[in-house]
Parts: structure tokens; sequence; C-alpha cells
């Protein structure tokens, strides 16, 4: 016999509300990320060289461009999953764990945007 | 809050160290170093953007000896986190749980990102001597 209610049961979300949601999203972000990164570093590394005009006018190709704001946004996302889980593993008191919490969800959505709104700069601008 | 103390489970150091965990250990931690990593990736992005003044004081930051060693750690621990989240995806999809499978695939990610890393600063130091 389950201790579980029929509900819980049904809804299948357990403890934390949002089921495996937080599982699949870093799987399918890990996925993703494994040709993006490789893609970016194997682009840049296949450059004659990385002055200012090579690696602008590189970035400033549509493909480039589409895929580096990609990678950007799915590095933010992932990285954001996996700091999550260890402020949420080592971060004990309650306070301290929120204002981390929200404090890092903020920086990511910072440093994505900053990265975003560079690569589109240079893409859309001169 | 705790009225009195409860019991802890065993220190960490009782525990001997084996491949499994210092594998896991250093995943995370590679993690760790990846997350910090996007705020250089940011502000080099963000110095391409600024103008040819500005890359070139971050390409200047980038060649210091400081900025090569931490793209050397950043390198490695990237080809570390990548093989040994291939390594989980494995496991995730249902395979290589036996103990042969977890000691091979272990020492592929660990010397696989060590080989990887080599050989990309290889060719980064070949192209810049070619």
């Amino acid at each position: 016999m389950s201790l579980r209610s029929p509900m819980g049961r049904v809804l299948g979300k357990g403890a934390a509300k949002d089921g495996t949601d937080h599982w699949w999203s870093q799987r399918i972000s890990a996925v993703a990320l494994i040709p993006l990164t490789l893609w970016f570093l194997f682009s840049l590394l296949a450059l004659p060289d990385l002055h200012y005009e090579t690696v602008r006018s590189w970035l400033a190709l549509p493909i480039n461009t589409l895929l580096a704001v990609i990678l950007v946004a799915v590095l933010a996302f992932h990285s954001n999953l996996g700091t999550r889980v260890i402020v949420e593993d080592y971060v004990h008191a309650r306070a301290t764990k929120i204002a981390a919490l929200l404090l890092l969800q903020f920086l990511y959505v910072l440093v994505a945007g900053a990265g975003i709104l560079a690569i589109l700069h240079i893409a859309l601008g001169s | 809050m705790p009225a009195r103390a409860r019991p802890l489970s065993p220190h960490l150091q009782v525990y001997r160290w084996q491949m499994g965990s210092t594998l896991s250990i250093l995943h995370r931690l590679t993690g760790l170093v990846l997350a910090l990593g996007l705020l250089p990736l940011t502000f080099w992005l963000a110095a391409l953007a600024g103008g040819a003044r500005t890359y070139g004081i971050a390409a200047d930051l980038f060649a210091s000896a400081l900025g090569q060693a931490g793209l050397l750690g950043w390198s490695f621990a990237f080809f570390f986190h990548l093989l040994n989240g291939v390594r989980h995806l494995m496991w995730d999809a249902g395979y290589g749980f036996e103990q042969g499978q977890r000691r091979l695939s272990g020492w592929l990610a660990a010397g696989g990102a060590a080989v990887l890393t080599l050989c990309v600063w290889a060719l980064i130091w070949h192209g810049a001597h070619a």
C-alpha cells in the first residue's frame, strides 16, 4: 500500500513540486551544448588568427551569429541549473539560500543578456 | 533552531578515495569552473562589440600569464565536463553500469580530457609559431 495521496500519485511531481523538470532540462541542454561548444571552439581555432577584424567578421556571418546567440543562451541556462543545485546542496540557512539563489538567477540573466547583446551589436551594427 | 545536536553521517575523511566519487566531485568542480568562465567569455564578447581598442585590452589580458593559465585550466575543465557528461548521459540511457565499464569510461573521461587539452594547446602553439 502506498502512503501517497491519489492526487499526488496522479501529478507525480514529488516534494519539490516540479517533478523531473530540472533533470530533463539539464540533460537536454547538455546534449545541445555538445555540438554548440565544439563548434565554437573549433571555429575559433580554425580562424587564421584572432585579430579584431577576423573575429568580428566571422561572428557577423548570420549562421555564426545565430549559433553564438543560442550557445550563450543555452550555456547560461545549463550553468544556472547546475550552480543552483550546488547552492541548494551546501547553503542551508534559509535566508542565505534564497538570497544566493536570487542573486545567481539575476546574474545569469545579466550575463546572458550582455553576451547576446554584444553578439547582436556586432551582427547588426557597423 | 535545533534543540540538541542530532546524529550526523560519518565525516568525509573516513571514506576511501575511489574513482567514482573522485570523478563525481571533479564533475561538479569543473562545472563550477566553467560557470565562472562565463564571465571572461562575456567580457570577451563585450570587448569585441566595443571596438578595436577594447578588444585589444581583452586580448592582452587573455595573452598574459594569468590569462593563459586561466584558459589552460578552463580548457581542461571543458573537456573533462564534456566527456564525463557524455558518460553520465550513457548511464541515463541505461548503459555502462558494469564494474569494468565504469572503470574504463572513467579512465577514458579523465585521460581523454588530458589528451584533448594537450592537443588543443599544441594546435594553438603551432598556429602561433607557424
